[in-house]
């Protein structure tokens, strides 16, 4: 397989957890909240669904305790914030680190334990394409369902009156609770939500993308999210466009051999969060501009 | 029925006592509870993380030899938060103060340069109050959030210092171990005790708490600051300048971080190498949030988090604890002390009434 190759075949793979996390946060923002948790929900997620895939041999399991994990250590965040009204940022943190810790904890036993991946199938037709075919329209059913979701989140958030609903409970809170919206509810149901991606986003890169338990191997992709829902705008397919650019970024070194050319790995990792804080400055000013 | 929360006119002083020990005794008896039932001896792991720092001499001062960053980073992280200005970045602060303290003993290697101690001191401040700066402007400039601002140069902060270790600052006799030479002599802060690790630095601290304690409850630049973050409007309508306290804030916190990174390579590590990153930034958010955001709440929670981390070590050996109990303990401990902390900004009122 040339770098290429494997590139193309690998990037989808890397991108996935990053567009879970990524699509939750971005359902969580547009209520008008910020979970910095992200990394801690990942971590529990993927530490519980390699548990739960190792006892129990199925995958299916696995992805669903760690959706209910991740949702459930969101609803810490949710009670803070939501109901105590207690500071946003700290509640994130105390998650996140609560997130991580717990992973390490229960995970402890586990490390240096092997598990089977799930097999990789090829989409009909468009999988006998020379080169990219193989490469690029063969993987997982996770990926398949994955771009499936991310559909119909979009649809969801563009097209429905719940997507209007949430809309309106993040752009103006005070129109939203006279119309009468429970405003609390459904942010709660928004940081549920958020929770069980960051899930599922673990349990996929711990199950899937490399099957194995060890303590950090979330490694910063919690964060990588964050940014990612920035840079994309808060818009669903420009969070899966940009999944992709920085799941291809974070194959750093292996991107680098692929382009043929000797940029210092860092300058490759640190890329996305580059772009992001200049995402940031960037949607100011064209907020400036609009207004 | 239903429970509704009343805001109070002012902070019940008892509950601004008794949260952070409330908090502490919630977060020990549901690690009793998680340790019992991950098998760990429970009492023993608690004995560890609570009381071992105490017994002896050495680990005493390893207590002291951790508060210092903690201290100093938490002290410059809380006037920002009072102020609504929230640096999430001061681990990057932290990264990029100590490159700068560091780039005078790796040029320098035989300590000859006049004051190396000074110059690496402030190098390391002006490094990271630079490096919050940019966060500063951007928000003033373009409203860009300074949360995710601080929090993305951290993630590139890193990146740097693993350009530098692995590259240009690289011991060329250090078995290619990303890693700087070890610092001369000169490039080292004065020891407090003999034969233990506590350095000078813990003084810094300790002035930058007192310098905190005073500008923010004494002097009218901590009111401005603290009225911007309780009513934006109300500072807006007094004509407190805006920019000019995000600044502040932003520089101050950055300044206290870069200190700290400067101190951590002239102090326990000695070089620069990558594990100088160790969550000191993170830590002392909880640091700041736990003392109640007041700097001499601080100087406790500062030291109960240094406890926690010396005794986590030591109950790692002893009880077999994980080490990452000591980040589920961190994380519980914040999490009950902003529940308990709702019960010093309100009251529960029972509303029996019947609501439209």
């Amino acid at each position: 397989m040339s770098a290429l190759e494997f590139l193309l075949a690998g990037t989808l793979a890397a991108a996935l957890p990053l567009l879970l996390a990524a699509l939750g946060e971005m359902v969580v923002e547009k209520t008008g909240l910020l979970n910095l948790g992200l990394e801690g929900m990942m971590a529990l997620g993927a530490a519980i669904a390699f548990i739960c895939v190792y006892h129990s041999g199925s995958h299916s399991f696995g992805f669903l305790a760690a959706s209910l994990a991740g949702a459930t250590l969101a609803m810490l965040f949710a009670f803070l914030v939501i109901f105590l009204k207690a500071n946003e940022v700290a509640s994130g943190l105390a998650v996140g680190v609560l997130g991580l810790g717990l992973s390490a904890l229960f995970g402890k036993n586990y490390e240096s334990l092997t598990i089977s991946g799930l097999s990789e199938f090829g989409l009909p037709a468009l999988s006998k394409i020379p080169v990219i075919g193989p490469a690029l329209f063969t993987q997982d059913i996770v990926v398949w369902l994955a771009i499936t979701g991310t559909m119909v989140l979009w649809y969801i958030l563009n097209k429905t009156k719940l997507g209007l609903i949430i809309a309106a409970v993040g752009e103006n809170v005070e129109a939203a609770r006279a119309i009468g919206y429970p405003v609390g509810g459904i942010r709660c149901a928004a940081v549920a939500f958020g929770g069980g991606m960051c899930g599922l986003a673990g349990a996929y890169a711990s199950t899937v993308y490399t099957p194995l338990w060890a303590d950090g191997m979330i490694a910063g992709r919690g964060w990588i999210a964050l940014a990612l829902v920035v840079f994309g705008t808060w818009q669903t397919g420009r969070v899966a466009f940009g999944a992709v650019l920085f799941g291809v970024l974070s194959l750093g070194e292996l991107t680098a051999q692929a382009i043929g050319v000797a940029i210092p790995s860092q300058v490759l990792s640190s890329l996305p969060y580059f772009v992001t804080i200049l995402m940031l400055v960037a949607i100011s000013r064209h907020r400036r501009h609009s207004s | 029925m239903k429970l509704r929360l009343i805001r109070r006119d002012a902070a019940s002083r008892l509950a601004m006592f008794g949260a952070p020990v409330l908090a502490l005794i919630l977060t020990c008896m549901t690690s009793l509870v998680l340790f019992a039932l991950l098998g760990v001896p429970a009492g023993k792991a608690l004995h560890s993380l609570l009381l071992k720092p105490f017994l002896s001499w050495y680990s005493f001062t390893e207590v002291l030899l951790k508060m210092a960053p903690l201290l100093l980073i938490a002290q410059g992280l809380a006037i920002g938060f009072r102020a609504n200005v929230f640096n999430i970045g001061a681990e990057g602060q932290f990264v990029i103060g100590a490159l700068c303290a560091s780039a005078f003993p790796v040029y320098f290697p035989e300590g000859n340069f006049p004051l190396m101690l000074p110059a690496m001191i402030i190098a390391g401040g002006v490094g990271g109050t630079i490096y919050a700066g940019i966060a500063a402007g951007l928000r003033i400039r373009f409203g860009a959030s300074e949360i995710l601002v601080t929090l993305m140069l951290t993630f590139i902060a890193i990146q740097v210092l693993n350009y530098f270790l692995l590259g240009p600052w690289k011991d060329p006799r250090g078995f290619n171990f990303p890693q700087t030479v070890m610092f001369p002599e000169n490039a080292l802060l004065p020891l407090l005790f003999e034969n233990v690790r506590p350095n000078i630095s813990l003084i810094f601290a300790l002035l930058a708490s007192l310098f905190a304690y005073l500008m923010m409850e004494h002097h009218f630049r901590g009111y401005q600051l603290r009225t911007s973050g309780l009513s934006p409007k109300a500072a807006l309508y007094a004509g407190f300048n805006a920019p000019k306290m995000i600044l502040l804030s932003l520089a101050l916190s950055g300044l206290a971080a870069g200190i700290a990174g400067a101190s951590e390579v002239a102090g326990p590590l000695g070089q620069l190498q990558r594990s100088v990153a160790t969550g000191y930034g993170y830590a002392a958010i909880i640091v700041a949030y736990v003392g109640g955001l007041r700097p001499l709440g601080i100087i406790a929670s500062s030291f109960l988090i240094s406890v926690l981390y010396i005794g986590g070590d030591s109950a790692t050996v002893s009880a077999g604890l994980p080490v990452a109990a000591v980040e589920v303990f961190q994380g519980m401990l914040l999490a009950f002390y902003l529940l308990t902390f709702t019960f010093i900004r309100f009251r529960v009122q029972i509303d029996r009434s019947v609501s439209a």
